[in-house]
């Protein structure tokens, strides 16, 4: 194992190099860029379409590209966009059917595409989301065939975060701006006097042989020490907290709370939270027929809890009111999900208080709920 | 694995009342593990899609038959299925009755609607075992008697007691009108050792549930059979939450323990 592996040091023309080999060894290569104003995940041909120069400034309802005079290409936040878009898409064929004119019916499972990823730039919350999504879609008893296949043909390279977004909160939630294990590589930004650079931890075998075929250098103890301590340095300038509370106690004891009908008088049960929240997995099925009528496939499509049609039961929906989606939808992610899957389903990336239409901002809404248990209790 | 329907030929159909049938159903190749009873089979209509349904009938054979009430789109086609159509399956899932837990006491069964359908299998087990177990009461509950589904087989199980009341009589009905909380004082059981089997519409479950718990018999004796949508049926879609449960995982069946505290909060 190269646990031990010495970390290395490379420049943006190792960065190029390490692109070129990926797509050399047949990956299709997904990290950030620049387009529509906003830094969006898209596959890419060169380590040249990273944005480098580029930063965001977030807030509730809130996201704005803006030019960074050092360069970087790492040092922005979360984007609207997540991998799971790449891992779990919006549509997938499950399997199909045919009819035959004798009544036979014969079904089929449809082949996984599972191009073989290398993700370049994770941020460590998105790191954490995989890990999640990984145990929701291939940890229990049954496997989501497409994306266990894809999940495990991805390589992950990781940007560690020396720059937290106004929206994120991932260290409240137990994660940090440095990357857990799981990565394959880890990048870390530096842009200084000596210049722009990338202190390159190895997390796998793979990882390593990836490395031997870039240009690189042998990490030195300073390049080492400026990486840790602008890490160390980002973990103390988080733009916003989760109450370092109980939160799967202070959920589970809240469905009643006051506070979940304030929450929808402003809530437009939009589903953008769900869109791009990185470990929102549910989906819904559709059924797609040809014009023959012998012919029909089934797909399966992203879905939001915040749709009405989500808990539909024979009768209506289970969850009419806008109040009891968005408790669904926030009580699942901190408190049942413990239940489900074993861990918390929120990694602190801030992306649902940035893209809330109407800038509703999770980490003031846990705290309100906190404050009203708090009013209950005393009384 | 993503699963993948396996094709079944429909060899029987039965119409139990104006809105539901029972199908019979057999392999057309090879056929899907042995089912429990309470447990389910992700249905599927060519065309038109899937939905659970709770086996109403297992045979050693690989057949099995479900009872399906016309609510939707694809119960509707799977109402209007033919004998020789076919249907595709995926299962088994979800938990099941246990029945063998209820050894040596006495069993209460009951049903509400078309909610008998899944426990059928369950009467029939207790009725082959019936050494095993002390008294068993089967108490069905309807709108109409146009609503009661296996109405002749209903009076021929040698039950200890058997109840039938409909909500809505009509002139032909000469049994007893009124909710089917209220057959339950008639029911023989000791609820130290009673084991409840309750399957039906949401608010039926829960008065029922109740009395019995309030009659004495504890809370994780009383099994219901819960329901809430369904796409993937392997824990992996979101759909069927209720709280901390998957019901295709952590369910269908569970004990009052659980879901009294779940279905106490509106619209959880």
């Amino acid at each position: 194992m190269t646990a031990i592996a010495p970390s290395a040091v490379i420049d943006t023309d190792g960065l190029d190099a390490l692109v070129t080999v990926l797509l050399a060894r047949g990956r299709t290569v997904v990290g950030p860029t620049v387009r529509d104003g906003a830094i969006v995940l898209a596959e890419l041909s060169s380590a040249s379409q990273l944005p480098y120069g580029w930063g965001v400034e977030l807030d509730a309802g809130r996201y704005r590209l803006v030019p960074r005079e050092d360069g970087a290409a790492f040092a922005h936040s979360a984007g609207p966009q997540s991998w799971k878009s790449w891992l779990h898409p919006a549509r997938e064929r499950l399997w199909s059917a045919d009819r035959t004119p004798e009544g036979e019916v014969s079904f089929t499972a449809a082949e996984p595409e599972a191009p073989s990823y290398a993700f370049l730039g994770v941020r460590p919350c998105d790191l954490r989301a995989i890990a999640i999504q990984d145990g929701v879609l291939t940890g229990g008893r049954y496997e989501d065939t497409g994306y266990g296949a894809r999940r495990r043909g991805a390589l992950l390279i990781a940007a560690e975060c020396t720059e937290p977004g106004a929206t994120c909160f991932c260290v409240s939630t137990g994660g940090g701006p440095a990357a857990d294990p799981g990565y394959d590589l880890a990048l870390t930004e530096i842009v200084d006097d000596d210049g722009h650079r990338f202190l390159v931890r190895i997390g796998s075998e793979e990882g390593a042989r990836l490395l031997d075929d870039v240009p690189h250098r042998r990490a030195d103890m300073v390049t080492e020490a400026t990486a840790r301590g602008a890490v160390d340095a980002a973990r103390d300038r988080m733009g916003r907290a989760l109450p370092a509370v109980d939160l799967r106690a202070l959920l589970g004891a809240s469905p009643e709370a006051d506070r979940w009908d304030d929450l929808a008088s402003r809530c437009l049960t939009c589903g953008n939270c769900t869109l791009v929240c990185p470990t929102c997995f549910c989906t819904t099925t559709e059924e797609v027929t040809d014009l023959t009528g012998d012919h029909t496939e089934r797909w399966q499509r992203w879905d939001s809890c915040f749709d009405l049609d989500f808990s539909f039961l024979h009768e209506g929906p289970v969850r009419s009111s806008g109040r009891s989606r968005y408790r669904q939808w926030l009580t699942h992610k901190l408190s049942t999900w413990h239940d489900q899957f074993g861990s918390s389903g929120c990694v602190g990336c801030g992306r649902c208080i940035a893209w809330c239409p109407v800038g509703i901002d999770i980490t003031e809404e846990v705290a309100a709920l906190r404050a009203e248990q708090e009013t209950e209790t005393e009384r | 694995m993503t699963a993948v329907p396996v094709p079944y030929l429909v060899v029987d159909r039965r119409r139990e009342t104006s809105e539901s049938v029972t199908l019979r159903l057999e392999p057309v190749g090879e056929a899907l593990a042995d089912f429990a009873p309470g447990q389910f089979a992700m249905v599927h209509c060519f065309g038109r899609g899937e939905i659970p349904l709770s086996v109403s009938s297992v045979q050693s054979t690989g057949g099995l038959a479900h009872t399906i009430r016309s609510v939707g789109a694809v119960s509707e086609g799977l109402c209007a299925a033919r004998v020789g159509d076919v249907v595709g399956l995926r299962g088994p899932y979800g938990s099941s009755w246990e029945l063998p837990r209820a050894r040596g006491g006495d069993v209460l069964v009951v049903a509400g609607g078309i909610g008998l359908a899944p426990l059928r299998p369950l009467v029939l087990g207790a009725l082959a075992g019936s050494r095993a177990y002390r008294r068993l009461s089967v108490l069905v509950g309807a709108r109409t008697p146009a609503d009661l589904i296996a109405r002749t087989e209903l009076d021929l199980w040698p039950t200890a007691y058997t109840g039938v009341t409909v909500d809505w009589p009509d002139p032909t009905w000469h049994g007893d009108v009124g909710v089917v909380t209220q057959l339950l004082g008639r029911a023989p059981f000791d609820p130290d050792t009673a084991w409840a089997f309750v399957c039906g519409p949401e608010p039926m479950i829960r008065a029922t549930a109740r009395d019995l718990a309030h009659r004495g018999v504890p809370p994780e004796r009383i099994r219901v059979s819960l329901e809430r949508t369904m796409r993937c049926a392997t824990g992996t879609c979101g759909h069927c939450q209720l709280g901390p449960l998957l019901v295709c995982r952590d369910g269908p069946v569970v004990g009052w323990d659980r879901a009294a505290p779940l279905l106490s909060v509106r619209e959880l």
